[in-house]
């Protein structure tokens, strides 16, 4: 199912700047190496990969282990290249995928 | 003219213990939090609320129940509506006396205006529309009513706040009125303020409401913990806005 | 009720050998399984980060600077701890950074995060997030550049709990 997410960037942008995407998904990270009241040890869920597709290509990606926090929080930055889409995709270790699309202008 | 003098010397009396009553002047719950934690709060971008806050906006909108009603079907856009209500709340509903904090509010307009289930306490719907809901407020000075038919409640929540209570055997104010500002091994002791709940709460990993805090804080002192929506918690969250009255809301806030 | 999930974290015991890491099993399995149940918790050591540091570079020596990464010197609370990192980079075809890894030497997984950067990224990128720290102890970040060099940078965290020990 796919997780909420908060993106913020800007919408418009001159060709040639740089600048900086902030992304938040919702996901408890549960490391697996927690363990329950009763002893037992609670399995393991994690987001492994998060990657952002522009202009044609990949501007960022992550692989990510337990050891990245709860609801995960990526910034980077990126060359404003053309007006079009930006897709974020992330996916965790049971194969849900949670995608979502910005559009930036470019003048 | 007895009773006029009697009345007077009572409101007198009121007033001048409510004067050494409460710090002055209020301070915000992150005045207490390491750098990193501030600068993680007022980064809109990094702050994690910020994600139950747009989920509120799109549930806000999510038509539900019998008559297929949303929350925007009556108030239309949040930004207008909401706008200054969580800096007056809690308060007390006129139809049924209850005093009802933005949580209890939501539900009971969703229990008797759109006819649907209440959210449960720390579901991730009531949080996302309580987060949105008070995120409306945000920057606006608290100001709730403590008197008429709120007074029964504030003077609950004021002993409530000055009773010793658990193991530990501590009353609120020992800390957070006498000793706020100094060191409890890491950590600074806060004022208690209530002004950035709901908050994310990074011992939580996510966001979370005032009771839950409170909850913790009776576990704090080996107290018992009472449920998510008590009387005695609901009188508590009444007197703590009063004492933190003018404090800008901040919610969603980040805590440690 | 909620748990306190640094210290559960901290006073998790020894971990089922299959889910750690296929180099923990290698270097000490057998030694976890023993530990009894209330003991050290899982974490790596600073072998085991020398290790993984060196499958990075495959012995291609890491030399200090260019990296710059910055964590709180002290850490409110290990659950969630800010990262920024910058590398010394004109991002030119020459001269650019390809990925940056960061590494623990203390938390269960030694690698926390790997970073892949674009060319697109601009002058002296930086990368930010949010990461889990077990205990107190040193972070290193790695950046692997495209012309087989590889750069680094460390910094001390110390990592505490909160006072009030509520449970949540």
């Amino acid at each position: 199912m796919p997780q909420p997410t908060r993106i913020v960037m800007p919408t418009s942008a001159k060709k040639g700047e740089v600048f900086q995407v902030k992304t938040i998904i919702q996901h408890e990270m549960e490391s697996g190496f927690r363990r329950d009241n009763r002893g037992l040890a609670i399995p393991r869920h994690i987001i492994t990969s998060f990657v952002v597709m522009y202009a044609g290509g990949e501007i960022f990606r992550a692989d990510m282990f337990p050891g990245v926090a709860a609801n995960p929080y990526f910034g980077f930055t990126t060359t404003a290249v053309e007006t079009g889409e930006v897709v974020f995709t992330w996916t965790d270790d049971r194969g849900d995928v949670t995608t979502e699309r910005r559009t930036i202008t470019v003048a | 003219m007895r009773a006029l003098l009697s009345v007077s010397l009572a409101l007198a009396a009121f007033t001048a213990a409510a004067a050494n009553e409460r710090p002055v002047p209020p301070r915000p719950g992150l005045d207490f939090q390491s750098a990193e934690t501030r600068q993680m709060q007022s980064d809109d971008g990094a702050n994690p609320g910020m994600l139950w806050v747009e989920q509120g906006a799109a549930l806000w909108r999510r038509v539900e129940g019998p008559e297929q009603r949303a929350c925007a079907s009556c108030h239309k856009s949040a930004a207008d509506s909401m706008k200054g209500v969580a800096a007056r709340y809690p308060g007390v509903d006129a139809a049924s006396g209850a005093l009802l904090n933005i949580e209890g509010r939501i539900n009971q307009c969703r229990k008797q205006r759109m006819s649907v289930i209440a959210y449960p306490y720390e579901s991730n719907e009531l949080l996302a529309l309580s987060a949105f809901v008070s995120y409306q407020s945000r920057g606006l000075p608290r100001k709730v009513a403590v008197d008429g038919p709120a007074r029964p409640f504030f003077e609950a929540g004021r002993a409530f706040y000055n009773e010793r209570q658990g193991q530990l055997n501590l009353a609120c104010g020992q800390c957070h009125n006498d000793n706020w500002g100094k060191r409890l091994r890491g950590d600074v002791i806060s004022q208690g303020q209530t002004d950035g709940w709901p908050a994310y709460r990074l011992e939580w990993q996510t966001l979370g409401s005032l009771h839950r805090r409170l909850r913790a804080c009776s576990l704090g002192v080996r107290a018992e913990v009472l449920d998510y929506g008590a009387p005695e918690y609901l009188a508590l969250e009444l007197y703590l806005a009063w004492r933190g009255e003018g404090l800008p809301l901040t919610s969603p806030s980040v805590r440690r | 009720m909620d748990g306190n999930d640094s210290r559960q974290r901290r006073d998790a015991a020894m971990i089922d050998g299959a889910q750690v890491s296929r180099r923990s099993i290698v270097c000490g399995g057998l030694a976890f399984a023993l530990v009894p149940a209330l003991a050290r918790p899982a974490q790596a050591t600073p072998a085991e980060m020398a290790d993984a540091i060196r499958e990075l570079t495959g012995g291609t020596a890491v030399k200090p600077g260019r990296v710059k990464l910055v964590l709180p010197e002290l850490a409110e609370n290990g659950n969630i701890v800010s990262l920024a990192v910058t590398v010394d980079s004109p991002m030119t075809d020459a001269d650019r950074v390809k990925s940056v890894h960061i590494f623990s030497e203390m938390n269960p997984v030694t690698t926390l995060v790997r970073f892949h950067v674009s060319p697109r990224a601009g002058k002296n990128p930086t990368l930010l997030t949010n990461i889990r720290l077990a205990d107190s102890q040193r972070v290193t970040a790695i950046a692997a550049m495209g012309d087989g060099s590889f750069w680094s940078g460390e910094t001390s965290v110390v990592v505490t709990i909160a006072a009030c020990i509520d449970g949540g």
